[in-house]
């Protein structure tokens, strides 16, 4: 690429033909509110029909300091008229709410790319915090992109001030402002927001008032001001889907939505044992307020606590739910071996961030594949189902519940940050096409005598309640006997019930679906394999490429352990295995291991989701 | 059901199991102890649970022949917590030790005594780590000689019921492996609603054996134990000395009882609902003071999963569960068979 930077004229800029997607960013101080910007940014572009994706992009301190580069917040939505899978590589316009954020993110915005920053915040305290020297607004330093400033700080006063609040107060207002000028862009109703606002301060009108002025003022300056050129309004028409009645979901809702589903589908009351910690938190703010589904939600005094209660549950006859991110699943995974040995149903959510310790606690990334198939002492199998998509996300805790049940084993259902906290359009489901998975608990001795580790045709033993007449009997994490379940260290013994486990989880492939080709042929020269929240950025680069005449397939697998079963005979019709993964290549290993295959690793570790132009230029570099 | 129909004998209770602790092990009469009383508590085996951690004393569920769960070391109160939330039905017994409820599961313990969940919580006190082989453990006293403290222990121990009063816990007692009022001490705990703590101090022979000879040998028995009773005056060595609640200085101390005149010289009277006076038993110092046994301190407040069930169902109370409408829950728009094209 040629160093000299062209300068976007107006007359190029204005001459752009209607896009099908946008990328846009907000991007401002952790107070700004900016994540509840996007947000209703998000439900507005969902009612308007378009397809979409998003990232929240924040940081782990609550607060920051003001002003500061660490304390930015950023939002991040990708629409469209067409079918969106990725929060998008570059923004194609990018809302600086100070120098700090513009600083954070102009670097991704693409080239002519549109800067809407508030003036008001350049001050030259700000500048400095931000490491500026000059005023990029001033000095011409952002000239390959299109460049609007105006003061949003004060004309959110002006807006608000007279409804009589305080400079402080009055100051929140802003993302509202910004939120009205986003809407005014993209031609948008503002109708869901202002009913938003005033449910979300029905207690406090005055403050619903002054955010609905801004709000409006922000619209109307978008509307009367001669801003010139860039800042025209476009008109993105609503993506062609399937028909039906759709919400916005996250992650967090889904899986939680769906381990409630689970839980119904298997006639059982559910039990959350959680414990605070990003970003798996969600899950327990979701489940907690949905008792009327028999839905009981403990706050553990810790990790280990929030398992062992989930455990105890399940023991009871409850499904045992527990959810956490890597240092809490480490925290969990002595308990998770005696749930394998006591062979007790449990789910385990894992919602992935950075690490190793606390690492990246709001950065997304895959890493934790080796600790959810691997990592336990002793030989601990355990089924692992990783989702793709917040909308995944649903249909994977059913899956995580049914195995549970079905197979009386923990299972870890793999989920990370950007899952959990990203929105996409979701088709509601039609909950009359889930077949229910009724939990039968043994009541009484069969003829030839109870005993607690008989076994069925898929390896299961009985759940028994305690409670049940007859049936007293004890478990525990010592080896226990084949059958009986009495305590017994033979060596014999020790070998039959350790392959009995194994084969009991490596068993489950035959009662899971076979993994198909998710997009292209079933051989052919390169397959790209991912799992989780890859599949968006391997999809568009997959069909992009495809679309260039490349001989390319994608293969995104769920079910991560037992894998599926035809797996290694559809790899073995590709010449080339690429697969890219946001860690430093687990899931490469694994298949390597299992199929014989050469794998190649794509790695990326940087607490960021790939973007679709490094997913392409590695097909690109396969294929050369 | 009724009760009376089937709660057996204490052969009812054991179960077809060998019992496996070193010959002449505390734990044999605790067991035992536990197996003549559950006869008379009124509950079924099918509904009562055994849940214990690891250690020398949790090998205990598989003696009994009742529900039992042998889990994982010092999450024994977890484990208990949600199986009592998920049926508060069954009568909950956690059996733990000293190292398995104090060190390595101190942070449960104290949680599960502060939401006070309804179950018994039997602490087999030895002073040491008997099945590693004789490590000393958090209650052992200053300067106990062990195999990983060769010239001696240097930290000071905790005191199991002084660290559970101050946990929140609203029943507190102790009680000897082989004294005859254990059973009496292990009914009123199960009588108590909520979270009952006892403190059962236990030989270990082979590891720390007549490490509670000073106050549990017959010969030392009369001076060195206080058995509380609700409203009677803290009398030991044959009703000759007493406790008295010295008030300029708010501490008991030890007064001499002439011809069975306690009234005369202001022996204290034993209130269990007095959680001051508790305080000041629990860390009474042994040897210038007898042991306190029984049951010292009871006060019922209600208990944790009681206080989740009322306000699951009041929260629940009027809503129909409906999956379909609760996944369609929010803002939601409709996509018609064409796409909206302008």
């Amino acid at each position: 690429m040629a160093s000299a930077v062209h300068e976007v004229t107006p007359e190029e800029a204005s001459s752009h033909p209607e896009p099908e997607a946008v990328v846009v960013r907000f991007a401002g101080d952790s107070g700004d509110g900016m994540q509840l910007t996007g947000g209703q940014f998000t439900l507005s572009t969902a009612l308007a029909g378009n397809d979409l994706a998003t990232f929240p992009d924040f940081p782990a301190e609550i607060r920051a300091p003001q002003g500061t580069t660490f304390g930015v917040s950023a939002f991040q939505i990708n629409f469209g008229s067409t079918s969106i899978e990725t929060a998008g590589d570059a923004p194609d316009v990018l809302i600086a709410m100070n120098p700090a954020a513009l600083k954070m993110s102009v670097g991704v915005l693409k080239p002519g790319g549109l800067i809407i920053a508030d003036e008001g915040e350049f001050s030259a305290r700000n500048l400095a915090k931000a490491g500026y020297d000059a005023n990029p607004l001033e000095d011409g330093s952002l000239a390959k992109w299109q460049l609007v400033h105006f003061n949003i700080s004060q004309l959110t006063l002006d807006a608000v001030k007279p409804l009589g609040l305080g400079n402080k107060e009055a100051l929140r207002c802003k993302n509202m402002w910004t939120l009205g000028l986003a809407l005014w862009m993209f031609d948008r109703d503002r109708k869901p927001i202002v009913d938003w606002l005033n449910a979300k301060f029905a207690k406090a009108p005055e403050l619903a008032e002054a955010n609905i002025a801004a709000l409006n003022a922000g619209h109307a300056y978008g509307e009367t001001a001669e801003i010139g050129g860039p800042m025209k309004q476009h008109h993105i028409a609503a993506a062609p889907v399937e028909p039906g009645l759709y919400r916005t979901v996250t992650g967090a809702e889904s899986i939680s939505l769906g381990l409630v589903a689970g839980a119904q589908l298997a006639s059982l009351s559910m039990f959350f044992g959680g414990y605070p910690i990003t970003p798996a938190s969600a899950i327990l703010h979701h489940l907690s307020r949905l008792k009327e589904y028999g839905v009981t939600t403990f706050q553990a005094e810790d990790e280990i606590a929030a398992i062992a209660s989930a455990i105890g549950a399940s023991y009871a006859g409850s499904l045992g739910v527990t959810s956490s991110s890597g240092p809490g699943i480490a925290l969990k995974t002595e308990a998770i071996g005696l749930a394998i040995m006591t062979e007790l149903p449990l789910v385990i959510v894992n919602s992935q961030r950075g690490g190793p310790s606390t690492g990246l606690p709001t950065k997304t990334e895959q890493s934790d594949l080796y600790q959810a198939v691997y990592g336990r002492n002793g030989d601990a199998p355990m089924p692992v189902i990783a989702a793709c998509s917040p909308a995944d996300a649903f249909d994977c805790a059913i899956e995580a519940v049914r195995l549970a049940v079905q197979f009386m084993t923990p299972v870890m259902l793999l989920t990370d940050g950007y899952i959990a906290n990203a929105a996409e359009p979701w088709k509601v489901p039609d909950m009359a096409g889930y077949k229910p998975f009724p939990v039968e608990f043994l009541k009484e001795a069969p003829a030839d005598g109870f005993k607690p580790y008989a076994r069925d045709d898929k390896l299961k033993r009985p759940w028994v309640k305690p409670g049940t007449d007859g049936l007293t009997h004890r478990i525990g994490g010592i080896e226990k006997a084949v059958d009986t379940g009495h305590i017994d260290y033979a060596p014999a013994n020790h070998q039959a019930m350790t392959e009995i486990r194994r084969d009991k989880v490596l068993g489950i492939a035959n009662h899971v679906p076979e993994q198909e080709v998710t997009l292209g042929e079933a051989e052919g020269k390169l397959v790209i394999v991912g799992w989780g929240s890859t599949f968006g950025p391997i999809h568009q680069a997959v069909r992009r490429q495809r679309a260039k005449g490349k001989d390319v397939a994608h293969i995104h697998i769920r079910h991560i352990w037992p894998l599926p079963r035809n797996l290694g005979g559809l790899l073995g019709g590709y010449e080339k295995i690429l697969v890219p993964e946001m860690n430093t290549g687990q899931l490469k290993t694994v298949l390597r291991d299992q199929y014989l295959v050469d794998a190649q690793p794509l790695n990326k570790i940087s607490g960021q989701p790939f973007r679709i132009a490094e997913i392409e230029a590695a097909i690109e570099e396969a294929l050369a | 059901m009724n009760e009376m129909t089937k709660i057996g004998t204490a052969k009812d209770w054991e179960s077809d199991q060998e019992v496996r602790w070193c010959p002449g092990c505390g734990d044999y009469a605790i067991l035992k102890a536990v197996q003549r009383t559950m006869p008379e508590l009124g509950v079924r085996p099918e509904d009562t649970v055994f849940i214990s951690g690891i250690g020398c004393s949790s090998r205990f569920p598989y003696y009994m022949e009742t529900y039992g769960f042998h889990t994982i070391h010092g999450r024994a109160p977890a484990i208990a917590t949600g199986v009592k939330l998920a049926n508060p039905d069954l009568d909950v017994w956690i059996i733990t030790g000293d190292g398995d409820a104090l060190s390595i599961g101190g942070n449960h313990t104290m949680h599960l005594l502060r939401r006070n969940l309804d179950c018994q919580i039997l602490l087999f006190n030895n002073e040491i780590y008997g099945l590693t082989k004789g490590q000393y453990s958090p209650t052992s006293r200053i300067g106990t000689r062990s195999p990983s403290t060769p010239f001696g222990s240097v930290d000071r121990p905790a005191s199991p019921c002084a660290f559970a009063l101050g946990s929140g816990a609203r029943f507190v007692a102790r009680g000897i492996d082989v004294n005859k009022k254990l059973p009496e001490v292990l009914k009123a705990a199960h009588a108590h609603k909520g979270a009952a703590f006892i403190e059962i101090f236990q030989n270990c022979i082979v590891y720390n054996d007549d490490v509670f000879a000073p106050f549990t040998d017959k010969a030392n028995a009369a001076e060195g134990q206080l058995w509380l009773e609700h409203g009677q005056p803290m009398l030991f060595a044959g009703g000759s000395k007493g406790l008295r609640l010295n008030l300029d200085h708010l501490h008991l101390e030890i007064v001499d009882v002439v011809d069975g005149d306690w009234q005369s010289v202001g022996v204290q009277i034993h209130d269990i609902a007095n959680r001051s006076v508790a305080h000041m038993l629990v860390e009474l110092p042994f040897g210038a003071f007898p042991m306190a046994l029984g049951v010292l301190y009871e006060d019922p407040r209600p208990s944790f999963e009681q206080a989740v069930i009322a306000q699951n169902r009041q929260i629940a109370e009027g809503k129909i569960p409906d999956l379909q409408k609760l996944v369609a829950k929010g803002q939601t728009w409709q996509v018609e068979k064409q796409p909206r094209v302008e």
